[in-house]
């Protein structure tokens, strides 16, 4: 006897077809309304142009997106991810066929037929094992161990969702096993547990000689089956699990701009004459900046690798998602006729998201290197530090430097005359300023560190000396030279960031030179990626690696002793500029190193605390400094020498050393005073 | 509520290495750069936060040449309503006497509720203006309020004195409050505020205008003679004290026992 099909199962009198078309109609248009609703507001939102370039963006949909390259950054829950998207991919068309057997008992997407469709119908029957067995890990993960990054400190409501997805999935799973366990008990067919395991496992719990009831289970399998989908479909984008429809536009929308930051608004000729600088509000964001937040799956990854996070800062970058979402889906809801964005009292930038959380942020990328779909978040941090300094309102340790920024063109307050006034230490030599109209190979671009702080001074000099030794024509602009404003504009003072910008174009096009060098990691970033002008700019460790691949320079083993060395990743060379590999060069070349890598390092490593005029910020919250965590970073793999290349992680490292009592321990030194004292 | 701030522009001496200028009475300015006083920072931020709470308007004035522009305009991005300079070649080498006549005849003339301005200069650090300005003006004054709070027809204020002290008063409008650092958090004032501020006029008056007679002014107005200004002389240089953490401490606490810094 034939086991009944649900579509010529009449469901109280009525035909199962109307049925099936009642219940899609239904979902479908819900579904749909729920979209436009999302995508509303999407369309308030401010604009962004994110249609450049488009093969890049294919390409990384394949390989981020469908390709989930990110995933095993995160080992275990990485593979339990693969396993189920793939399911998911796998069981789309599982579910389409699914959803056409309401209406004829013998559909079939047109290609999934004959061997084809009989492969698959094994290939479907394992991945449902599978996904319901990754299920059944990810909850009792979840429930027993705890990971810290799934928290969702200071809000509520959220700690449910992830068990109600799983849940839905499983029974997913489970209804499918029913609903082909019956028909497989139904035909009588033994010896198929290899082919269809899912099935035969489910059909091993149902009696054998019961017609009735093996109806029962495969028509009632199949119905649950299509209500825990449509079901699962319409909680997606009410839920954190909006990520399943959204991260693969969000990873082909990505930014493809590292190391810049957006403008203050897109499409606006003066934003000096805008109304309102910066962000105070969800629409104040681009569309997707949104987007960003439809997407989160609050995996916590970037958290958990966020140096503020670690610290004890008042910042979590999952939560800035996390909080923002829920104040979009609060504020613009699905069933209001009119979104009433004053209807609740609390401002997203200043009381749901604090002041503290957004001065708390380095800039050091390390979450945005982590986010498996591409989230960003240093723009939008700067996009509220621009709201909130266009209201006056900085952490006072910043307003000095800036102050000094503004009127002298660096933070320390140092007379713009003595910009030069560290090349009188060199005695050796002149060092040569570049004239408005003179021509030099490189130039030397020191910034307001190398000029005036007298540690960093240090690595000015030595990689003067460097320079000078290995006949390179190079000279500096002196007084000319203004700070590079890297941070200026992280932190949020655009128009301080135009003033000094300028200044230095302006210096740079009255001279004539083939490129640009300099040792400040911030100073190198800013010059590439922000500068309106191109400029050709390299950093000493690219310029020091150049010299020994051309027998320029040879080094030698004496200063280091034997010492156990390893190298920290300035933010803004590695995850900024993908520079990992020049500098390491360089220490290779050192005859006989011993070599130790950090287990935090490359697109991990481990921000110091943060540059140029971060090195002023006072942070209340932290219980711990981000460089003496490093320190110990070091230590545990029996660095004695830490090797740097950017002249701010020096200073945080080296003040580091000392507050955690290791000096005479460990040294922290930049590559280029290395390679000065290693050279033979 | 009309409130006057009077601001002093002032060289920047932090980082600079000072000179004197030629015949002593002087050091050399030419390149120095030049920035608000920090004490009157103080003061047009109060201004601004009151007139923020009870309304009012907010005047803004300096003696000081044409440069001093900047600082005017950053007042008035803070929440100046309008800003003077006042300025004239015959200004030059006036004593705090001198300025407080040209700002007390400036004053005279508009309406004045509250005058602030900051306690001390850091340049010379005399600290007279508020009090003469005072003076000339009628008024009462107070010095090194570090919490004002303004009620009606008359203003409570904090004075912060020496061990710890606190003094609570009150004065009645109008009046004139010399302001301590650390009163507020003053904002922070951007490119982009300054430049939506740049469409207002800054008068710039002279004598004429003044109506300040020639001997009130400047050289012959001033009441302060400065005979000479020498760099202090050259230290013998200082003690690096090294050793471990505990060493340090002790031959720290026996050279301040030496020299009579501690018993």
């Amino acid at each position: 006897m034939n086991i009944l099909e649900p579509a010529d199962t009449p469901i109280l009198g009525a035909p199962a077809p109307a049925i099936a078309f009642i219940i899609l109609f239904l979902s479908i248009s819900f579904f749909f309304y729920v979209m436009y609703r999302r995508i509303n507001l999407l369309r308030k939102a401010a604009p962004d142009p994110r249609f450049s370039d488009i093969p890049t963006r294919v390409q990384r949909v394949l390989v981020y997106g469908f390709g989930q390259w990110r995933q095993p950054r995160y080992l275990g829950a990485g593979i339990l991810h693969i396993l189920l998207f793939a399911g998911f991919i796998i069981l789309s068309l599982r579910s389409l066929t699914l959803i056409g057997r309401g209406f004829s008992p013998t559909f079939h997407i047109p290609f999934l037929t004959g061997s084809v469709g009989f492969a698959y119908d094994s290939i479907k029957d394992y991945t449902v094992l599978v996904v319901l067995i990754v299920c059944v890990i990810a909850m009792v993960r979840r429930a027993v161990f705890h990971p810290a990054r799934y928290d969702h400190p200071g809000t509520i409501g959220h700690e449910h969702e992830a068990y109600v997805i799983l849940g839905l999935v499983s029974a997913l799973m489970i209804t499918d096993m029913i609903h082909d366990g019956a028909a497989l008990k139904a035909s009588g067919l033994s010896g198929e547990y290899y082919r269809l395991p899912a099935a035969t496992l489910a059909s091993m719990f149902m009696p054998t000689n019961s017609m009735p009831t093996l109806n029962f289970l495969h028509v009632g399998g199949y119905w649950t089956h299509i209500l825990f989908f449509l079901g699962l479909l319409n909680y997606l984008p009410v839920s954190k699990h909006f990520h399943v429809i959204t991260a693969i536009p969000n990873v082909f929308f990505s930014n493809l701009n590292k190391g810049s930051i957006k403008p203050v608004k897109y499409g606006v000729a003066d934003w000096m004459e805008l109304e309102q600088c910066g962000v105070s509000d969800l629409t104040g964001f681009t569309w997707k900046h949104i987007l960003d937040f439809y997407s989160c799956a609050d995996c916590g990854r970037c958290s958990d690798n966020c140096p503020a996070n670690t610290v004890g800062r008042a910042l979590s970058p999952k939560m800035i998602s996390v909080k923002a979402r829920d104040y979009a889906y609060e504020h613009f809801p699905v069933f209001d006729r009119v979104a009433q964005p004053g209807r609740s009292e609390r401002k997203l930038v200043g009381d749901i998201i604090t002041e503290q959380e957004i001065w708390a942020c380095t800039t050091c990328g390390a979450c945005e290197a982590e986010c498996p779909i591409f989230i960003e978040y240093i723009d939008k941090i700067v996009d509220m530090r621009r709201y909130l300094m266009d209201r006056g309102d900085i952490p006072l340790s910043l307003q000095k430097p800036l102050q000094q920024i503004k009127k002298k063109g660096n933070a320390y307050g140092a007379m713009k005359s003595k910009r030069s006034a560290w090349t009188k230490d060199i005695e050796e030599f002149q060092i040569r300023i570049l004239e408005e109209g003179e021509h030099s190979d490189l130039l030397f671009f020191v910034d307001s560190c190398g000029s005036f702080d007298p540690r960093i001074q240090e690595i000015t000099k030595s990689f003067a000396r460097t320079m000078k030794r290995a006949n390179v024509d190079f000279a500096i602009l002196g007084p000319d030279e203004n700070d590079s404003g890297n941070e200026v504009r992280r932190l949020g003072e655009e128009g301080l960031f135009e003033q000094v910008s300028s200044h230095n174009i302006d210096a740079f096009q009255a001279r004539s030179f083939n490129e640009i060098v300099a040792f400040d990691p911030h100073a190198f970033n800013v010059i590439k990626n922000d500068y309106p002008e191109p400029f050709k700019v390299i950093h000493s460790s690219q310029f020091l690696a150049r010299l020994l691949s051309n027998g320029d320079l040879s080094l030698n083993g004496g200063y280091l002793r034997d010492r156990t060395v390893t190298y920290h990743d300035p933010c803004y060379l590695g995850r900024h500029n993908g520079i990992y590999d020049e500098p390491r060069r360089v220490l290779k070349a050192i005859p006989g190193i011993r070599y130790q890598e950090m287990k935090r390092s490359f697109s991990r490593s481990f921000c110091c605390s943060g540059g140029g005029l971060l090195l002023w910020y006072e942070n209340e919250e932290e219980k711990e400094r981000m460089g003496e965590r490093r320190v110990k970073m070091a230590m545990e793999v029996g660095a004695q020498v830490i090797v740097t290349a950017c002249p701010f992680c020096l200073i945080n490292i080296e003040d580091a050393i000392k507050t955690t009592g290791n000096e005479g321990k460990i040294e922290v030194i930049d590559l280029v005073e290395l390679v000065d004292r290693s050279m033979s | 509520m009309n409130i006057i701030v009077c601001m002093k522009w002032i060289p920047d001496t932090s980082e600079a290495d000072l000179t004197v200028s030629p015949g002593a009475k002087d050091i050399k300015k030419d390149d120095l750069d030049f920035d608000m006083n920090d004490w009157d920072r103080f003061a047009i931020e109060e201004a601004a936060q009151i007139k923020e709470k009870v309304g009012g308007k907010v005047t803004v004035v300096s003696v000081a040449p044409e440069e001093s522009e900047d600082m005017l305009r950053e007042c008035l991005a803070r929440g100046a309503d309008e800003a003077f300079q006042i300025w004239s070649d015959e200004m030059e080498g006036g004593d705090g006497y001198a300025t407080a006549s040209v700002l007390a005849s400036f004053i005279n003339g508009r309406p004045h509720d509250l005058i602030l301005t900051g306690t001390l200069a850091e340049d010379d650090g005399a600290g007279q203006l508020g009090g003469m300005l005072a003076e000339m003006l009628g008024i009462p004054s107070a010095t090194l309020a570090s919490r004002i709070e303004v009620q009606d027809k008359k203003v409570a204020f904090v004075r912060e004195l020496e061990g710890g002290l606190y003094e609570a008063m009150e004065m009645d409008l109008p009046c004139l409050i010399a302001v301590a650092t650390g009163l507020n958090e003053p904002r922070f004032v951007s490119i982009r505020a300054v430049r939506k501020v740049a469409s207002i006029e800054i008068p710039n008056l002279g004598t004429g205008e003044l109506g300040v007679g020639a001997d009130k002014i400047g050289h012959a107005g001033a009441r302060i003679e400065i005979e000479k200004i020498e760099l202090p002389p050259e230290g013998e240089g200082a003690e690096i004290v090294k050793g471990k953490p505990e060493e340090v401490a002790a031959r720290l606490a026996e050279i301040l026992k030496e020299k009579g810094a501690i018993a």
